[in-house]
């Protein structure tokens, strides 16, 4: 097998606030192979977003990425320069964020936003630049690319302004796209939309995708490989089928089982009892044992992420079967 | 399979026998953007420039059994949200009528209205936005009972206390102040304000919308158990097929201020009938750990400022014919209980089906 597109070992991003150390992303591993979907699942505050803005180096003060290696085509990005890492962003890597209302700039063009992407990073004429991105947008399946172009974001419906921002994402032929929620504001059929065309565009540009998102369902169409994120840490590696269909974490089996499409109609639905820590000192220990039902004694030491069959891993002391 | 006039029955026979808890007959909710000055000096000089009218609802007839969990679906922009609101009184109709337990509101007695208005309450989707950042738990939920008499100020410390005991929250933790709770907490905040002045008849809209999974689910069993201790009735607004079809005893499906199929909740999900329906439920979020081939409904919703003629649905729908652009399809019953509003249910021999 080649050597994957990226390679994040033991990463850890801190921030360093008034009230003390909050751990966002702590100890998390994983790889991402050529033209593979990565699932980072996760609840609100689990830290799967921090790990997007760590690869992609935005992570602002108070916050800091305290160790561990990021290897993007085994170049470790956190070593880079500030203007080193310009040059990777938006080039190599690419993001889509969750809401593209907040990423476009509603007072330029459609154009003008695009082409700026392209000549940042490569030296082409204006007219060249002008093709690249219409083709981008056919890419995506907006219709009359040409004239679509000189619209402003406002002009567009919310399932077209995700596309744009996919678009741009797509311009300079990234290795690696890092999607956070893309599709958590559209509608249904919107989301079947956007999906449809992710999952083209993954075949045919063979760019590997960290997909975050809290929705189970679309990481189970979608993904190869799935991670889930608890209080900052990875819980739970493997394939997609491994981990959503045995999944051996009782973190995830909770999330599954909290799923209303997987309860009985009327049936009460399987929760899981409280809420989730505060990161903010998190003590030592399993952070889930307050709410697991298979906690024991010896879950106040921290467990360790540890293999248990072909690609599937666990950090517990007490898999499930 | 036909109706000779299915406005008249639809409403009726929908639920069967049992009484309407409320009733919506051929209600519509129109906005109208009222012309400018410069539009209103262009007509004098014969602009003939129009007034823009959205009709968010049109002509819906919804009727709601007590004890029922209604399922409300539908794209943003469908006029399901506005529906809402106007079934619990909070945006007057412009067209059709309101019922509450067989009585048109709009002609009770003030009292009467009152009481019945107190009935009908609503949990809002945002549990940051719809909590007033600057009052006390015990002020957002304990203010409205004091204020329709259902207890003296002496009391609301004890019936506040008492209220968010009912929806699993600490009642030490009233004096505090609605940032100080988590997304989970606040909902039901949120749920326990709503409770307090004693409705039958709760809409929610997208109440769980805003939550995560684990958290979603621990509301959604709050609202069952509710309705089962205080014999509520819900109409649940949700974009969530998943949870629709989890809570909901009949599910009612709206296109661009239309209802196109209403049915009860397992035949719905098994057996649909209009084709938009059809197109939802193909893309209900399934957790089946299967590379899966999204199969996208094509184009969005248009806008409802020029809805598309005849029905709405058909520039998307792959069944389309030529009358479906002239002619909207009324809502008739396709089998017990299930009323779809599709010329394929009237044309015969239709291929493709």
């Amino acid at each position: 097998m080649s050597e994957p597109v990226l390679r994040v070992e033991e990463l850890r991003t801190h921030f360093f606030t008034k009230a003390g150390v909050v751990k966002a992303v702590d100890d998390v591993s994983f790889i991402v192979n050529r033209g593979e979907v990565m699932g980072l699942v996760g609840e609100s505050g689990s830290g799967k977003s921090m790990t997007g803005y760590s690869l992609m180096g935005l992570i602002d003060p108070p916050g800091r990425i305290v160790g561990g290696r990021i290897l993007l085509d085994g170049i470790d990005v956190i070593k880079l320069s500030g203007e080193e890492m310009r040059q990777m962003r938006g080039n190599r890597v690419a993001m889509i964020f969750q809401d593209p209302m907040m990423t476009l700039n509603p007072v330029l063009r459609i154009d003008t936003q695009m082409i700026e992407a392209i000549v940042a990073h490569r030296k082409v004429s204006a007219g060249d630049a002008h093709a690249m991105a219409a083709a981008a947008l056919s890419k995506v399946g907006i219709p009359s690319p040409e004239e679509r172009l000189s619209a402003y974001p406002h002009q567009f419906s919310g399932g077209m302004r995700q596309r744009v921002a996919i678009a741009i994402a797509l311009l300079n032929k990234p290795d690696l796209i890092i999607a956070d929620e893309p599709t958590t504001a559209l509608d249904v059929t919107i989301q079947g939309q956007i999906l449809y065309e992710m999952q083209k565009l993954t075949r045919e540009t063979g760019a590997a995708v960290i997909w975050i998102t809290h929705d189970l369902s679309v990481v189970a169409g979608l993904a190869d490989q799935v991670s889930v994120m608890y209080a900052g840490r990875i819980v739970e590696q493997g394939t997609a089928e491994q981990v959503l269909g045995r999944p051996r974490h009782p973190y995830t089996r909770g999330l599954l089982d909290s799923v209303p499409a997987n309860n009985a109609r009327g049936a009460r639905l399987k929760q899981i009892p409280g809420m989730t820590p505060s990161l903010l000192d998190l003590p030592p220990g399993c952070p889930f044992r307050e709410r697991c039902s298979y906690a024991q004694s010896d879950c106040a030491r921290t467990p360790l992420m540890r293999p248990l069959t072909a690609g599937q891993s666990v950090r517990c002391h007490h898999p499930l079967a | 399979m036909s109706a000779a006039d299915p406005s008249m029955i639809a409403p009726r026979s929908i639920t069967g026998a049992q009484p309407a808890l409320i009733e919506l007959n051929g209600v519509s909710k129109r906005f109208v953007k009222p012309l400018d000055v410069a539009a209103r000096i262009g007509n004098v000089f014969g602009a003939a420039i129009a007034e823009e009218v959205v009709h968010a609802v049109d002509n819906v007839d919804l009727r709601i059994a007590e004890g029922e969990v209604v399922g409300l679906v539908g794209e943003s922009g469908c006029g399901k949200s506005t529906l809402g609101r106007v079934a619990v009184g909070l945006l007057a109709p412009s067209g059709g009528q309101r019922l509450w337990r067989g009585e048109p509101v709009e002609q009770m007695r003030a009292i009467s209205a009152r009481r019945a208005q107190l009935k009908m309450q609503m949990i809002f989707q945002d549990p940051y936005a719809s909590l007033n950042p600057r009052m006390r738990v015990i002020d957002i939920v304990g203010e409205a009972p004091v204020v329709h008499r259902l207890i003296s100020a002496k009391q609301q410390v004890e019936y506040v206390g008492l209220m968010l005991n009912k929806v699993g929250l600490d009642p030490t933790l009233m004096r505090r102040y609605p940032h100080q709770f988590s997304g989970g907490q606040r909902a039901r905040i949120g749920i326990a304000r709503t409770l307090a002045v004693k409705p039958e008849f709760i809409v929610c809209d997208e109440s769980v919308a805003a939550l995560d999974v684990s958290i979603q689910a621990q509301v959604l069993n709050l609202f069952m158990d509710l309705k089962a201790a205080l014999n509520l009735t819900y109409l649940f607004i949700s974009h969530d097929l998943g949870v629709v079809q989890y809570i909901a005893d009949r599910v009612v499906v709206m296109y661009l201020g239309r209802v196109v199929e209403s049915a009860p909740a397992a035949k719905l999900f098994n057996q649909p009938n209009h084709p938009y329906t059809k197109a939802l439920l193909a893309e209900i979020g399934r957790v089946e750990p299967k590379k899966r081939k999204f199969a996208p409904v094509v184009g969005e919703i248009p806008s409802p400022l020029h809805p598309p003629s005849g029905c709405h649905f058909h520039p998307r729908c792959p069944y389309a014919m030529p009358v479906c652009s002239e002619t909207s399809p009324a809502l008739i019953e396709v089998s017990t209980r299930q009323w779809s509003a599709c010329h394929l249910n009237t044309v015969s021999n239709t291929a493709g089906r």
